[in-house]
């Protein structure tokens, strides 16, 4: 009101007139804002289909790399999928530990004081967080943790060497994701857990459970499609994450399960930032077209996300 | 509450996928830039330039259709005027670069970037009248804007090829094109990381390189390595060969060694992009920073960068006619020197074929040569003494020295020196 009132300085305006030019200016200003996102989203479809076209039309045996797209962009697939798929794995049960632990265990002034330092892990730029991986957490993982793997677990074809010594390979890439990613699933899930409502818990405590069982009966039920929605959004930042997997992962175009070796699948956004300053042509129009394939896939991710999220409310709701 | 939460982070994810489009849609823009509308100029090249001391200008000519043994002269008188900076230049030779003034405009390799650093600070410091602009946006797109006008010089890795020659008599002034100089030599080096045989230096001859990178020799103990490096004791470790997982000029040239010296075993010819050209195999890593950083953080490991750029980490000596050769600026600068002028353009041009085979063991052979393409006449007067004056403290030993503090470059050889001050000299304007 106070907002609108200075706005429209004229004193002969009686007070319904004022709000209803507010309400006009502020539902403007949302839809236009609204409209901006398609427009953008709209504009950067288009980009993409346009700069991508020619990789369709065109003799891609003319420039180097497969003959075909498919051949080029497949394990750029694989190897995003991969990367992000062992970030999901790893991020987000340490995310739903986090977040229980903030909201049900830790006293209030130590869970204020952890949101906060989970929160400002976000805040780290990627590419300090590609250099700290690439430098000084895989050695250290190359030395300590990989070679256990390979004698242990080695029999499973994702682990089964020889360990890069550098220890730049997919799997420490797949931590740093995960690391990236913590934050986001954790600051969902802290949000669902706390919003489970006071009576469920207390009624699960009322018929004698212990802690642990009523987060197991009443807040993970209640706050699981929060969960998996906060996994997807963690998701689609580890699918589309750039300079960091550049910067860590020893990548090539070819399809790898071994995690912990020297040879890895590239992912598509690392593989643009590193081939794009030096391409021309075709080369350029290629490298659009893989992240046409990124766009689409992100797009998916979060419409599942979506999907996940409102299936799981109406059911917590009902 | 969530949901909306929930969609603003989704609304993020897309804007900041739209932010990195439409930066990539910038970088496009550029190159489609007009070309100018260049009409050759009526006047036949042949004509003397319109420059003082004309007379002066017909001696370095005749001597340039003489065997290059003679070149040792003008090169003696390069450096007298070089000493006294001040004086009016009355020879032919001395162009007094510290009178230069105006803006010239260059786009091209971004390998020179660090060098070019040094030359426009040097430059601007000894002709505080002139200012260089150097856009490093990449061989291929620093040729394509100086054909099309854009830019007053071009820096390259690669000289003018053929089409790209007849284009650039359009882009130039008279009709005799642009040409090709070899200021900037970045030595590679191949840094390896075996703790083991701290204090001996590792010799590898071509063979064993093109073996090593093509994943034909993978432990360190292999009895071909020991042959040629007797006194050593190498550890049963697997080699692990770095190579650069973006596209690079390094890369190119690296390849493009073993390409003339092991071609039996290097069947990959000179490629730019390793992973999809490449024998495969081996760790890849970003920049020469990344390089050097794997090669460093992996024990046996072998990569090749920048020879600036290694910090500690040990050099390969290279084999080279029968002996070996560690890496050194001076030995690396006396590539051009070993290296044959491709003829057929026209007299001042100076493309080589790089010579990876040299005859004697003072030549390092592994570095990559990057040029300056410039025009022999310009279309004003002012930009031609621009251009002369920047090139001419660039090739000085001045400018040479330069670019090596801030790049580690090598310096050009004396007498490649003075072969290039009489292309300089023969850069003219038109009219």
């Amino acid at each position: 009101m106070t907002i609108t009132d200075a706005e429209s300085p004229s004193t002969d305006l009686t007070a319904q007139q004022v709000s209803k030019v507010g309400d006009k200016v502020f539902s403007g200003l949302a839809r236009g804002a609204g409209i901006l996102i398609l427009v953008t989203l709209g504009a950067v479809a288009i980009f993409l289909l346009t700069e991508a076209w020619p990789t369709f039309t065109n003799d891609l045996s003319e420039i180097s790399g497969p003959d075909t797209f498919i051949g080029y962009v497949g394990p750029l697939v694989f190897g995003t999928i991969l990367a992000a798929t062992i970030a999901l794995v790893l991020a987000t049960p340490l995310a739903v530990l986090v977040a229980l632990f903030i909201t049900h265990y830790a006293p209030k002034k130590l869970a204020q004081t952890l949101g906060y330092f989970v929160d400002l892990l976000a805040a780290i730029p990627s590419v300090v967080f590609g250099i700290w991986g690439s430098q000084t957490l895989a050695p250290v993982l190359a030395e300590s943790v990989y070679p256990s793997l390979e004698k242990y677990l080695g029999f499973i074809p994702l682990f089964e060497g020889p360990v890069l010594n550098s220890g730049r390979s997919m799997l420490t890439a797949g931590v740093v994701l995960a690391v990236m990613i913590l934050p986001i699933i954790t600051a969902i899930s802290r949000e669902v857990f706390l919003q489970t409502p006071r009576l469920h818990e207390e009624a699960s405590l009322a018929l004698g459970a212990t802690k642990w069982e009523m987060i197991r009966q009443a807040v993970i039920p209640y706050g699981r499609s929060g969960v998996i929605s906060g996994a997807m959004l963690g998701l689609g930042r580890a699918l589309g994450e750039t300079m960091a997997v550049a910067i860590i992962l020893s990548g090539s175009i070819d399809y790898f399960w071994n995690i912990i070796g020297n040879e890895n699948s590239n992912t598509i956004a690392a593989n643009i930032a590193l081939s794009f300053p030096e391409s021309s042509g075709l080369e350029v129009n290629r490298l659009i077209a893989t992240g046409l394939v990124l766009f689409a896939i992100t797009f998916l991710v979060n419409a599942l996300a979506r999907r996940v999220a409102n299936a799981g409310f109406s059911g917590a709701d009902g | 509450m969530k949901i909306s939460a929930k969609r603003f982070a989704a609304a993020t994810i897309v804007a900041s996928l739209a932010l990195a489009a439409c930066g990539g849609d910038d970088d496009d823009e550029p190159a489609a830039d007009e070309p100018a509308a260049d009409t050759p100029a009526e006047e036949p090249a042949e004509e003397p330039p319109a420059e003082e001391p004309a007379d002066d200008m017909d001696e370095p000519a005749d001597d340039m259709d003489e065997p290059a043994d003679d070149m040792d002269e003008p090169a003696d008188d390069m450096e007298e005027p070089a000493d006294d900076m001040d004086e009016p230049a009355d020879d032919m030779a001395a162009i007094d670069w510290t009178q230069a003034s105006g803006t010239l405009i260059g786009a091209g390799a971004s390998s020179q970037a660090a060098g070019m650093q040094g030359w426009q600070a040097g430059f601007q410091a000894g002709a505080p009248n002139a200012t260089v602009e150097y856009d490093p946006i990449g061989s291929g797109g620093g040729r394509e804007t100086f054909l099309s006008g854009g830019s007053d010089f071009a820096g390259s890795d690669a000289f003018l090829k053929d089409d790209e020659f007849e284009m650039s008599k359009d882009r130039c002034a008279g009709d005799q094109g642009a040409i090709n100089l070899p200021h900037y030599i970045s030595p590679i080096a191949l840094p390896y990381n075996l703790p083991s045989i701290d204090g001996s230096t590792l010799r590898l001859t071509p063979e064993l390189i093109a073996g090593i990178f093509a994943n034909e020799i993978t432990n360190w103990n292999d009895p071909a390595i020991a042959e040629v490096n007797p006194d050593i004791e190498f550890p049963d470790l697997a080699i692990n060969p770095v190579h650069r997982s973006d596209d690079s000029g390094t890369t190119e040239n690296f390849t493009d060694y073993m390409a003339q010296t092991a071609p039996d075993i290097w069947t990959y010819g000179a490629i730019e992009p390793w992973d999809t050209d490449g024998p495969g195999g081996g760790e890849g890593a970003p920049q020469t920073s990344g390089v050097v950083a794997a090669v460093a953080a992996g024990e046996g490991s072998i990569g090749y960068a920048d020879a600036s750029q290694i910090g500690d980490l040990p050099a390969a000596a290279v084999g080279v006619a029968g002996d070996f050769v560690e890496f050194s600026p001076e030995a690396a600068g006396r590539i051009v020197d070993a290296s044959e002028r491709l003829g057929g353009r026209n007299e001042y041009d100076f493309a080589i074929e790089v010579n990876r085979n040299p005859d004697s063991p003072d030549t390092y052979p592994i570095a990559l040569v990057s040029y300056h393409i410039v025009c022999l006449q310009y279309e004003d007067q002012e930009t031609a003494d621009l251009v002369k004056a920047f090139m001419t403290y660039v090739s000085s030993d001045e400018g040479q020295a330069a670019a090596g503090a801030t790049a580690g470059s090598a310096p050009i050889s004396d007498e490649v020196q003075a072969e290039i001050a009489v292309s300089i000299a023969a850069i003219t304007a038109a009219g």
